[in-house]
């Protein structure tokens, strides 16, 4: 088994609010991060897949079709987006980190042919970051 | 949903390496440089991963305030700018980056409840880091 990490990059604003909270709570919970306007982050995405060696092409899986995926599914919904209002999962759920690498993974399981996922992960700045394995981690 | 969340954080101290048990050819053969009696310093960088489910109503696997405020009392503020030899539980053990990271692990394993500790990091230089995950093997 070899595994294969490839990164991208994206930017992004969000906010954190709960409607079932009160806004004191929400500000108790979030902090800063409750501010309605938003506020944006460089986000660096890593995705690691993992397979066999294919004995003719020497790959894992074809880094071009992988590369095109993580854009299409990824970065094309979220490079530049405001995710509470222009991602369609965040539109009832809170665009932390950690459902961040939860969404990425599961745009990525469905659309990835030969490679299987090993993990996603996603740094919100360089000092912060979350690792996704799976639903069955 | 279990995610893995990982925060890093900066501290700089100083440390000598010397095993009284050993003769001082015996420190300066095994330890080097890091036998200067005077000590010497480093930053490290520490990197801390806690594990859990992720609560529905935050989106968080814990939160960020609590575990930094944590890192900060019981790791941080004991460590950063200090002599590492002159702590209580460096008397004896060798404040080498891998028994400062196990002890880092101990602290929050005791001090952190809410989430679970998967792993500590501790990069001593850019060229040298070390992980500990509670005497288990790295999985990940």
């Amino acid at each position: 088994m070899v595994y294969l990490t490839r990164k991208a990059e994206f930017a992004a604003s969000h906010y954190y609010h709960n409607p079932d909270f009160s806004p004191e709570e929400n500000q108790r919970l979030f902090g800063k991060c409750n501010n309605p306007n938003g506020h944006g982050h460089n986000y660096t995405l890593e995705v690691t897949v993992k397979g066999e060696v294919d004995p003719r092409s020497g790959f894992v899986v074809d880094l071009k079709q992988l590369k095109e995926v993580m854009h299409r599914e990824v970065l094309d919904a979220m490079d530049h987006r405001f995710l509470n209002k222009e991602v369609p999962e965040f539109f009832n759920k809170i665009p932390t980190t950690e459902n961040l690498a939860i969404a990425i993974w599961q745009r990525l399981e469905l659309k990835l042919q030969k490679a299987k996922l090993h993990r996603v992960r996603v740094y919100e700045t360089q000092d912060l970051f979350v690792d996704f394995y799976g639903e069955n981690d | 949903m279990k995610a893995h969340l990982t925060r890093r954080y900066r501290f700089s101290a100083s440390h000598r390496l010397h095993n009284a048990e050993m003769s001082d050819d015996e420190n300066r053969a095994t330890y080097g440089k890091c036998n200067n009696p005077y000590g010497h310093g480093h930053n490290y960088a520490l990197e801390v991963t806690v594990s859990g489910a992720v609560d529905a109503a935050t989106g968080m696997v814990c939160n960020l305030v609590d575990l930094d405020s944590c890192v900060e009392t019981e790791v941080l503020s004991g460590y950063h700018l200090e002599n590492l030899n002159t702590r209580q539980e460096f008397a004896v053990t060798i404040p080498t980056t891998e028994n400062l990271c196990i002890q880092i692990f101990d602290i929050l394993h005791r001090r952190f409840p809410h989430a679970h500790l998967e792993r500590v990091r501790l990069e001593e230089t850019m060229m040298n880091s070390f992980e500990y995950v509670g005497g288990q093997e790295l999985i990940s």
